[in-house]
């Protein structure tokens, strides 16, 4: 049986275009793209996500202009413009 | 043991009064129902600023700057202290007339200040709504983190000998002494009433009323504001005395947040928001600073404002009990005037000559205190 | 701003709102099903329908294609400012939704303990990184150590392994002989040992190692190595990830929100799931710790119960009983060493949000003033992380959450507060 072809869409990330698994989360994407830590605590450490669930807000990034968006709850759409360490 | 004062509540007023004594050598006990700094206190803008609608309030209100000032430099980092000024915003031609006159006043009066036309205030905000038609600027107005601000003071106060001790509600105000609810009693030559919108309490009759306003908090959207935002249209709206009032007010923490402000109810004094009300100062917000609209709002909170029936604070002695002092009813002042209240209110106790005139805040200025009417 | 009624709402689609949804749909009742994930599911059908594992799974969606249930995703209640009205933010926006009842579904999430070097990328919850990787978040060819406690380990363990994971090692931090004693006492529970079974085996070449837990994780930017304690003694690992949890709390911020008595940090219901607000039901990990099993079970006892059939509902009480039985055992084999409390220095963060660090919140009296002196729980999170810890490890009794419950945009809440357009 032939494998089943994986749908990828175009995302902006910091500016540069990468494609991605459709139906994968933001967070997902990024880790993909090799970004696993995606902020600077309040006194500068990096942070990846924790909870992979909503809850810890750990993995805030900037989604299309609109900041402190969770990237573990978000699925990745076509054109969409993240900005990681916002 | 007798102390010289007692004081009861722990909040902002109480905790530069004890400051104030404890620096003057009395010995000082601060009785606090819950946690030092935990009421109004904690639920405020911490907006330093100097408001003028009467000669009273300004006096006041500049002397309590002028401490903060001068006091800058040994406030802990946790105070937060950032002189970011204050934008008075103009929305038409008759309120930068407003301002103009403002301008006017001030500069009599020593106090700096600069008129911004259009574009100086739009290179002074970029991100207010168009249609602005100027601003008056007060640089040296400043904001803090109260409860901070209020743990530092009484922290002040202790290394001075002052005894605080927290969850100790007083329940009763004794012939020259308190008695707790856990029925301790205390001994002290005076007694100052500092317990916020809890005070009639403690002494039935008293001219306070809670005033109730609400806040709401975002997360962190550095520079998206730059100054303390108020407008001109404030005054009138915030100070009439009845109903229910919102106001733009937005302040640029030193996290990065952004604190947006305000309200004022008279007749609800639960600690429950009012959503509805809520709603209107935040599109009133919304449409003053259109990319507010996009921010997320973390937190939204009340707070009881103590309010005076003529919005000055008691400070000074009751009438008819000797030993008893009031020093509340700061309304939504307290923080910028905790420093000048507890300076005015500690040299009268210590029988010393005030800098300022007391007499505007003394509570005898209303009936209900002005004879024997209060009985506790 | 939108605005509309409904007969029952229910929130979250887990098992247990699913099978709430269901039960009441099937008596007649016009259901919203309400969940601020993408896609429904809960915590253990996270991927949704698609990637439904089993029959089970499969049988629970198709509550969604019910002619009386309305589904909608990426759905964040916020506030309750008044009896029978949530605000909620949807993606297009707030509004306002009236209800007759309620039915609270909101799961669970982990139960997090600090030790030096938590916060560096690379470590995950335990179920965090199974839910991560279930949305796509890549594990393959990863070398991955899992730490904490109960069969969630091996759960995750089973699928990062199915994606090509290499997991190095399952740390539980329950001793042998307590696991060993649970693991006899599923015979009462045939099901659940067939599972189990059928887990171990696929997980074969994994070490399993009782009493051992994650002492320190160090890393330059990211994680790199581990030290850990198994069985007393003291040794490191290199890896990628940590997935590192000690169990589940209750998702309580909802039913406080409305008023909900809480028993033992969850939600609290009578035999029909009936919290202690007239018409608000829970069932699930809401109201208590227990899995799938009786998470499904409770939603149909609320789902019947909310739609006015209290004799079917009755009969349900044994089965749930049988899965609390099972909750109970589970949750006494897995209870937590008291050595997991010690981990953290004095300079290791409990607030993550604003950065706060154990010794700063040492030196306060409550949950209250570290919140006004040092931040704590003030950030993002509104407490959720850090607030469980502080008690475990302080004392502090927590506090209701206050609204938002949720970071919700100005925007929204003025259209979700704003007067019903007139038309
Ligand atoms: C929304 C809002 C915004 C504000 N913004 C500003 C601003 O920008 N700038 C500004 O200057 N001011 C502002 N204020 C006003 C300021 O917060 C108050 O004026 C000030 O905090 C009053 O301090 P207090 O010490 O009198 O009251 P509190 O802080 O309430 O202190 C009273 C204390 O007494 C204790 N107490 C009560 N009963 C007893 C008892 N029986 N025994 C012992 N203790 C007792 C209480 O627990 C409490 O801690 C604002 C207020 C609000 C509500
Ligand atoms: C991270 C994690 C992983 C788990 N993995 C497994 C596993 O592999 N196997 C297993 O048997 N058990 C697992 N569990 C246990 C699992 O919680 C239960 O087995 C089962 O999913 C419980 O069902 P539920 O319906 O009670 O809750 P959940 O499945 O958690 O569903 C609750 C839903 O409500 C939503 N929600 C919560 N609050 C709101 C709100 N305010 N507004 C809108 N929606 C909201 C949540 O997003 C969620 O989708 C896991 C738990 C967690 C926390
Ligand atoms: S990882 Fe915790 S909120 Fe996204």
């Amino acid at each position: 049986m032939p494998e089943a072809v994986i749908a990828e869409l175009p995302i902006r990330l910091n500016g540069e275009t990468v494609r991605v698994p459709a139906g994968i989360t933001v967070a997902a994407a990024l880790a993909l793209a090799g970004q696993q830590a995606l902020r600077l605590s309040v006194k500068g450490a990096p942070r990846g996500p924790l909870c992979g669930m909503g809850v810890c807000f750990e993995c805030r990034v900037t989604i299309d202009g609109r900041r402190h968006e969770r990237a573990c709850q978000r699925l990745v759409a076509d054109q969409m413009e993240i900005l990681t360490h916002d | 043991m007798q102390y010289d004062v007692i004081i009861v509540g722990g909040g902002i007023i109480a905790a530069a009064l004890a400051e104030s004594l404890a620096l003057a050598g009395a010995s000082v006990l601060v009785l606090e129902a819950q946690n030092a700094g935990a009421g109004v206190s904690a639920a405020g803008m911490g907006h330093l600023v100097v408001l003028d609608d009467n000669p009273a309030e300004l006096a006041l209100a500049r002397d309590g700057l002028e401490r903060w000032q001068r006091r800058r430099a040994v406030l802990p980092a946790g105070a937060e202290y950032r002189e970011c000024g204050t934008l008075w915003l103009a929305r038409d031609g008759e309120e930068l007339a407003e301002a103009e006159r403002k301008q006017a006043r001030n500069r009599t009066l020593g106090l700096d200040c600069k008129l911004l036309g259009r574009a100086a205030l739009y290179a002074a905000e970029p991100n207010l709504a168009p249609g602005f038609a100027g601003g008056l600027l007060r640089p040296d107005e400043a904001v803090l983190y109260p409860p901070a601000a209020c743990s530092w003071l009484l922290a002040n106060a202790q290394a001075l000998g002052a005894r605080l001790l927290e969850h100790c509600p007083v329940a009763e105000l004794a012939e020259g002494g308190v008695r707790c609810a856990d029925g301790r009693e205390f001994r002290a030559r005076a007694v100052v009433l500092a317990a916020g919108t809890a005070s009639p309490e403690l002494l039935p009759g008293l001219p306070l009323k809670p005033r109730k306003g609400q806040l709401a908090i975002t997360e962190r959207y550095p520079d998206l504001v730059r100054h303390q935002l108020v407008e001109l249209g404030y005054i009138k709206r915030a100070h009439a005395a009845t109903g229910d009032s919102v106001a733009f007010n937005v302040q640029p923490r030193a996290t990065g947040q952004i604190l947006i402000g305000s309200s004022r109810e008279n007749e609800d004094t639960g600690a429950e928001l009012n959503w509805p009300l809520l709603g209107e100062m935040l599109e009133l917000a919304g449409s003053m600073l259109p990319a507010l609209r996009q921010c997320r709002i973390l937190r939204a909170w009340t707070g009881l404002r103590p309010a005076t029936p003529d919005g000055l604070p008691l400070l000074g002695p009751v009438p008819g009990r000797t030993g008893l002092w009031l020093a509340t009813g700061h309304e939504g002042l307290g923080i910028t005037t905790a420093l000048s209240s507890a300076a005015l209110l500690a040299a009268q106790i210590l029988g010393r000559k005030p800098e300022l005139d007391p007499a505007p805040y003394w509570p005898q200025r209303f009936h209900q205190l002005s004879g024997s009417a209060l009985h506790a | 701003m939108t605005e509309a009624r409904f007969e029952l709402i229910v929130l979250g689609a887990g098992p247990a709102g699913l099978a709430a949804a269901k039960a009441a749909a099937d008596s007649g009742r016009e259901v919203l099903v309400l969940d601020d994930n993408p896609l429904p599911g809960g915590q253990i059908w996270r991927g949704g329908p698609d990637q439904a594992p089993n029959a089970r799974a499969r049988a629970a969606f198709s509550a969604l294609q019910h002619p009386r249930i309305a589904y909608r995703p990426g759905a964040r209640l916020f506030a309750a400012p008044g009896p029978g009205t949530l605000l909620v933010e949807l993606p297009e926006g707030g509004c306002r939704l009236g209800y007759g009842q309620l039915i609270l579904a909101t799961g669970a999430r982990e139960r997090f303990l600090p030790f030096p070097g938590w916060t560096l990328p690379g470590v995950f919850g335990l179920g965090g990184l199974q839910a991560l990787a279930k949305g796509g978040y890549p594990v393959a060819g990863k070398r991955i150590v899992l730490a904490g406690t109960g069969p969630l380990l091996l759960a995750v363990a089973d699928t990062l392994k199915a994606r090509g994971a290499r997991v190095l090692l399952l740390a539980e931090q329950a001793p042998l002989g307590r696991v060993a004693r649970f693991a006899a006492g599923l015979v009462r529970h045939p099901a659940k040992l067939a599972q189990a079974v059928a887990l171990k085996s696929r997980l074969l070449g994994i070490p399993y190692r009782c009493s051992s837990h994650v002492l320190e994780a160090s890393g330059r930017e990211r994680l790199e190595r581990l030290r850990l304690s198994w069985g007393g003694e003291e040794g490191f690992i290199d890896c990628d990830y940590l997935g590192c949890a000690f169990g589940l709390l209750p998702n309580t911020e909802t039913g406080q929100l409305l008023g909900c008595t809480l028993a033992a940090g969850a939600v609290a219901v009578d035999d029909y799931q009936q919290t202690s607000r007239p018409g608000v039901y829970a069932a699930g990990e809401a109201c208590g710790i227990g899995g799938v099993d009786k998470a499904q079970i409770e939603g149909r006892i609320a789902g019947l119960a909310a739609a006015g059939r209290p004799e079917e509902a009755r009969r349900l009480f044994p089965a749930r009983a049988h899965a609390r039985d099972f909750a109970d055992r589970l949750a006494e084999a897995f209870r937590l060493e008291p050595a997991l409390l010690r981990l953290a220095r004095p300079d290791t963060l409990i607030c993550r949000c604003e950065d706060v660090p154990l010794q700063a919140l040492q030196s306060c009296s409550s949950w209250r003033e570290a919140k006004l002196l040092t931040r704590c729980g003030m950030g993002a999170c509104q407490g959720r992380t850090c607030g469980p810890m502080a008690e475990t490890l302080l004392g502090f009794e927590p506090r209701g959450s206050r609204p938002p419950l949720q970071p919700v945009s100005l925007e929204t809440l003025v259209s979700a507060l704003s007067p019903t357009d007139p038309r």
